[in-house]
């Protein structure tokens, strides 16, 4: 049995709940047959992936939802041979080359540069480009980039571009200028609330709009989500109303927990406590980046407004160490230290 | 390897001829204009219809009638014609019978390593001139066709440093039949002793007069209608890079050609065309193209940022900054707007900016380094504030 999320997923553009003006504009893209390169962007969650496939449906019609996957292999310079694996279909392909990471550069070059290359094999297709979609577009290398920027140009006869982004802030300005940028925002809590109960009426649940809100609110706007939070829910319990607690994932509750005890005491044993709490949630594949944030959440709503700005400085601060440096639990820790420290000159009313 | 080169070139040449009129024998190559990027559309074709890049293409042009080269670097922001002017030199020089024999392109999206450098860099260089067969006369008073071959080697920036020392001895080699063209970005990151080869010609950020009269020469002829301030908007948003403009123009036409035959569809594939450019384009469109921020919403933020009594800033400032990144609004857009609203707001001490053009700067880096982009918006606003209250 399939998930709510991949169940319900809206299969053409006219079906998409939300954002019509978007899908009018994909739509009459599609259809002018001058389709450009896209760059589409927004938060996870907000449909950008939804909108991608239901506009390559728009383009060439039900045969691209015949998908295979592919392992290509790939050699480096170095001789170092890379497994990749492509879903594809007759008329586009699937790439996400962040999974190669350093070499993803190798990838973009030889495989682009190999589609780029052969025509479109089957005389009736609608269009005479293949669309390639390329996943996590901002974790691409910059060189990776910079290797796309000529070919886009170069091969436009045949080949268009899907990049699949969260923010177009590590994209380079050269592919910017190159792509048709569609921002794609996350739904309001409104718009949540509507596809929960059209879900729930297929699905024969019993409604409750209390719930729904609740569930939009959790989500923190994020469609994805907030499906999989409402599954959850009438899954596990037998009769659900109103008032329903929506149970948060684990890994929340654990850093929640976590957060209550860096408050209670502020020594260097709770530091090792919450050491150990923290190393937990790294090896259950929680990004690092996911824990500072809901962690510097579950505090600032905890602290005096007088200290915020300083909790958020800080936080913002460790994590770009986060990103830059390689030992992810010396930053974790030393976030967690330097709140201690200055939640505690706070509260003794002193500077140390 | 050179010679494979060329016939694997010519040959996907071919086949995209040959299949383009297998489909449609009568407006295969009309359909291929279609659906070409206007940027590649209306690459300057000769060094005059470069734009504002007077000093540059004077050189040039001088040189076409000295027909000799020197080595030549290329640098500049993105979108200021480096690519186009190199590519039009060398068609005026060279004509479309020799273009093939006598060019070698390689840019960052072949592969460009050290041994690419050893063999078909080298190879290219090495091979002597032959004397063109197959033209006649005319051919060589219309184009000059000098003595040598070249070889450009465009996004010179992303060459490994290797790979440019590696070129250093095949430059001063083979000068006497070959030159070398290097286009790049950022001049800092070719190795010197490439530099000192070359002549440099730096290409300036297009200034607003030469780009808005090409958009509106492209839109004439695209046959665009323009809302009053649309040009402006486009120079606006792209900064000097002519290309984004150009793409910015490209995509506004799309979107009004749709909106246009969405509204009547019995007409055929003519009616389509001729009411795709009946539709005007708006600067709101331009701007929501381009990704920049509406206005309202940075008012919301600097309302925000506005110190109350300290610590309650922060509620308000949060739920802005949940809903920004809620909208996906990219993060290194609003910096840069912002920017410019707290920048050049008269009302705030130079002290203060001071300390705020400081928090911009940690937080570019930041950004750009791939932090989290929630919390550097929260942070930088945050802290605004706290510069904003005098703390």
């Amino acid at each position: 049995m399939a998930l709510l999320v991949d169940k319900l997923r809206p299969r053409s553009l006219e079906a998409l709940s939300y954002h019509h003006e978007l899908s009018a504009r994909l739509k009459s893209l599609a259809q002018s047959g001058d389709f450009p390169h896209l760059l589409m962007y927004g938060p996870s969650g907000a449909g950008k992936k939804t909108r991608t496939i239901a506009t390559l449906k728009e383009l060439y019609g039900a045969g691209v939802e015949k998908i295979k996957i592919d392992a290509r292999v790939y050699q480096t310079t170095s001789n170092r041979k890379l497994e990749f694996n492509i879903v594809s279909s007759v008329y586009h392909l699937e790439i996400t080359p962040s999974d190669v990471g350093n070499y993803d550069r190798v990838v973009v070059q030889e495989l682009l540069k190999e589609i780029a290359q052969t025509q479109q094999v089957d005389l009736s297709a609608k269009q005479r480009f293949k669309v390639v979609v390329i996943n996590e577009a901002d974790h691409l290398s910059r060189d990776a980039q910079a290797a796309l920027r000529r070919t886009m140009e170069k091969y436009s006869p045949n080949l268009r571009l899907i990049l699949l982004a969260n923010s177009t802030s590590n994209i380079i300005a050269p592919i910017r200028s190159r792509t048709l940028l569609v921002r794609v925002a996350a739904p309001t809590e409104d718009q949540i609330c509507s596809v929960l109960s059209a879900a729930g009426k297929r699905e024969g649940w019993p409604e409750a709009p209390g719930l729904n809100k609740k569930i939009a609110k959790e989500s923190g706007r994020n469609l994805r989500r907030a499906l999989l939070m409402f599954e959850a829910i009438y899954a596990q319990s037998e009769k659900v109303t109103e008032n329903t607690p929506i149970p948060p994932p684990d890994w929340e509750v654990l850093i929640s927990i976590t957060a209550d005890e860096i408050l209670a005491e502020r020594s260097p044993a709770r530091l090792l406590q919450v050491r150990a709490r923290l190393y937990d949630l790294l090896t259950h594949c929680i990004p690092p980046t996911t824990i500072l944030k809901t962690l510097t959440f579950k505090l600032i709503a905890k602290v005096d407004d007088a200290l915020k700005p300083d909790v958020i400085k800080w936080s913002a601060f460790y994590e770009h160490r986060v990103t830059q440096g390689s030992k992810v639990i010396f930053h974790l820790e030393a976030f967690v230290a330097k709140f201690m420290r200055i939640y505690e000159s706070y509260l003794m009313g002193m500077d140390f | 390897m050179a010679a494979n080169f060329f016939s694997n070139k010519a040959r996907a040449a071919a086949a995209a001829a040959s299949s383009g009129s297998k489909q449609k024998p009568t407006d295969g190559k009309e359909e291929h204009a279609q659906q070409q990027p206007w940027v590649e559309k209306y690459r300057p074709k000769t060094l005059d219809d470069v734009a504002a890049q007077d000093h540059t293409t004077n050189v040039l042009q001088r040189t076409l009638q000295a027909s000799n080269l020197p080595h030549m670097l290329f640098y500049g922001p993105p979108g200021t014609g480096k690519t186009s002017t190199i590519l039009a030199l060398a068609k005026s020089l060279f004509g479309p019978a020799l273009y093939r024999s006598r060019i070698l392109e390689l840019n960052a999206s072949d592969e460009r390593g050290i041994a690419i450098v050893r063999e078909k860099v080298k190879d290219f260089a090495r091979v002597q001139l032959s004397h063109p067969t197959g033209v006649d006369k005319s051919y060589f008073e219309k184009y000059p066709c000098p003595p040598f071959k070249i070889i450009i080697l465009d996004e010179a920036d992303s060459m490994t440093q290797d790979a440019q020392s590696a070129l250093r001895r095949t430059m001063e080699t083979y000068s006497k039949i070959t030159r070398f063209c290097l286009v790049c970005n950022y001049v800092t990151r070719i190795i010197e002793p490439l530099a000192s080869r070359c002549s440099k010609f730096r290409f300036k950020p297009l200034d607003n007069s030469a780009a808005g009269d090409r958009l509106a020469q492209i839109a004439k002829l695209e046959n665009l209608e323009l809302e009053d301030g649309v040009v402006d908007k486009l120079i606006q948003c792209s900064d000097g890079d002519l290309r984004r403009a150009i793409t910015y123009m490209q995509s506004g036409a799309r979107l009004v050609g749709a909106t246009g035959n969405s509204g009547r569809q019995d007409g055929g594939e003519d009616a389509e065309m001729t009411d795709a450019s009946s539709q005007v384009i708006t600067v709101r469109m331009v701007e929501e193209i381009a990704g920049v921020i509406p206005e309202s919403v940075l008012d919301q933020l600097v309302q925000a940022m506005q110190p109350k009594k300290i610590g309650s800033s922060y509620e308000a400032v949060s739920k802005v900054t949940t809903d920004i990144v809620a909208d996906g609004w990219s993060a290194t857009q609003l910096l840069a707007q912002l920017y410019r609203r707290v920048v050049y707001n008269d009302a705030i001490p130079d002290i203060q900016k001071n300390k705020i053009v400081m928090v911009f700067s940690e937080m570019d880096k930041r950004l750009v380094d791939g932090a989290d982009e929630h919390l550097s918006i929260l942070d930088v606003a945050l802290k605004i504030s706290g510069i904003l209250g005098g703390a």
